[in-house]
């Protein structure tokens, strides 16, 4: 078996358990961990279809900060996980149905498609924006492909990307902004506005009889 | 398995089984909205192989461009699901979503 094909199945198979693992596991803590251990298994699949730039953000973004912000919110909140796990045996027949006949469904579709070889599908789609294949070594790099047509011809995909982020970023905020009442907060307009006669009293003392 | 070709049908097949291994953890997990949202990071990263599996075969990057776009609506989804999460939890104390009903008053 070539090192391709032996990275291949380790690299499924742990995306396969740490997925099961994701949801069978009691504790959503290790449920984050395995989603992690996931992200890091598909990212060795992508390095191995080629695409590394791809697979590097989804190490980035994916375990440093999706996953992460997952690991805060499960660690802020404080619930009773056991009793969130109640009713999953009872719904493991049903769902787990359901799981297998779409797995059956998918690969007898994957089975039995025919696949064009790559040549007779080039000539039949010459695609413009292709500039360059995945697999040519001499070609550009796979992040200086994806450069090349992503800020040229998919430059609207880009920015409406960026916009996506931002109203998420926003939304984010102001769902979770609160005022919380009885907080002592430095208050810089009172202090600036603070005049001589707020802090400084003359006290005329009667002699022998001190200040009550 | 001795001359094991990893083809674009295997890819397409592990696919396959991460997303059914999502969509069978939202039913199983129907109370706990963490796990919820895990399982749908699960299926966005199915489809995800599977936009790069037909990138790489068909030698066009648009699919790769396209995966970009698919992380980027995973990531804000994640976000925005969290922050709904964490305002749902101020509000009643816990994130029983079998008996959310709120918004029926």
């Amino acid at each position: 078996m070539s090192i391709a094909g032996f990275a291949f199945l380790f690299f499924s198979f742990a995306v396969i358990a740490s997925a099961l693992m994701v949801v069978a596991s009691k504790n959503p803590v290790h449920s984050v961990l395995f989603l992690i251990s996931t992200f890091i298994a598909a990212a060795g699949l992508f390095v191995l279809m080629g695409a590394e730039y791809l697979a590097m953000v989804l190490v980035v973004v994916y375990v440093g900060a999706v996953a992460v912000l997952f690991l805060f919110v499960v660690m802020m909140l404080d619930v009773d996980f056991v009793e969130l796990k109640q009713g999953f045996l009872q719904y493991l027949p049903f769902g787990g149905a359901v799981a297998v006949l779409v797995v059956v469904e998918l690969i007898m579709v994957v089975s039995v498609w025919a696949f064009p070889s790559d040549a007779d599908l080039a000539l039949a789609h010459p695609s413009p924006t292709a500039a360059q294949t995945v697999a040519d070594p001499n070609g550009p790099t796979n992040i200086e492909a994806i450069g090349l047509i992503l800020y040229t011809d998919y430059v609207h995909y880009f920015q409406i990307a960026g916009i996506i982020l931002l109203v998420a970023m926003i939304g984010a905020i102001v769902l979770t902004f609160r005022t919380r009442e009885g907080i002592k907060k430095q208050d810089a307009a009172a202090q600036v506005g603070r005049k001589r006669e707020d802090g400084v009293e003359l006290v005329d003392i009667p002699t022998g009889q001190g200040l009550s | 398995m001795v001359d094991f070709e990893v083809g674009l049908g295997a890819y397409l097949s592990v696919a396959a089984i991460l997303f059914a291994i999502g969509m069978a953890g939202i039913f199983l997990n129907r109370k706990n909205v963490i796990v919820i949202l895990m399982s749908i990071e699960l299926m966005l990263l199915a489809v995800n192989i599977n936009l790069v599996a037909f990138s790489q075969f068909l030698g066009d990057l648009t699919g790769q461009i396209f995966a970009f776009m698919v992380l980027t609506v995973a990531a804000a989804e994640a976000a925005i699901g969290l922050a709904i999460l964490v305002a749902f939890f101020r509000n009643r104390g816990d994130i029983a979503v079998d008996d959310a009903s709120l918004m029926k008053n």
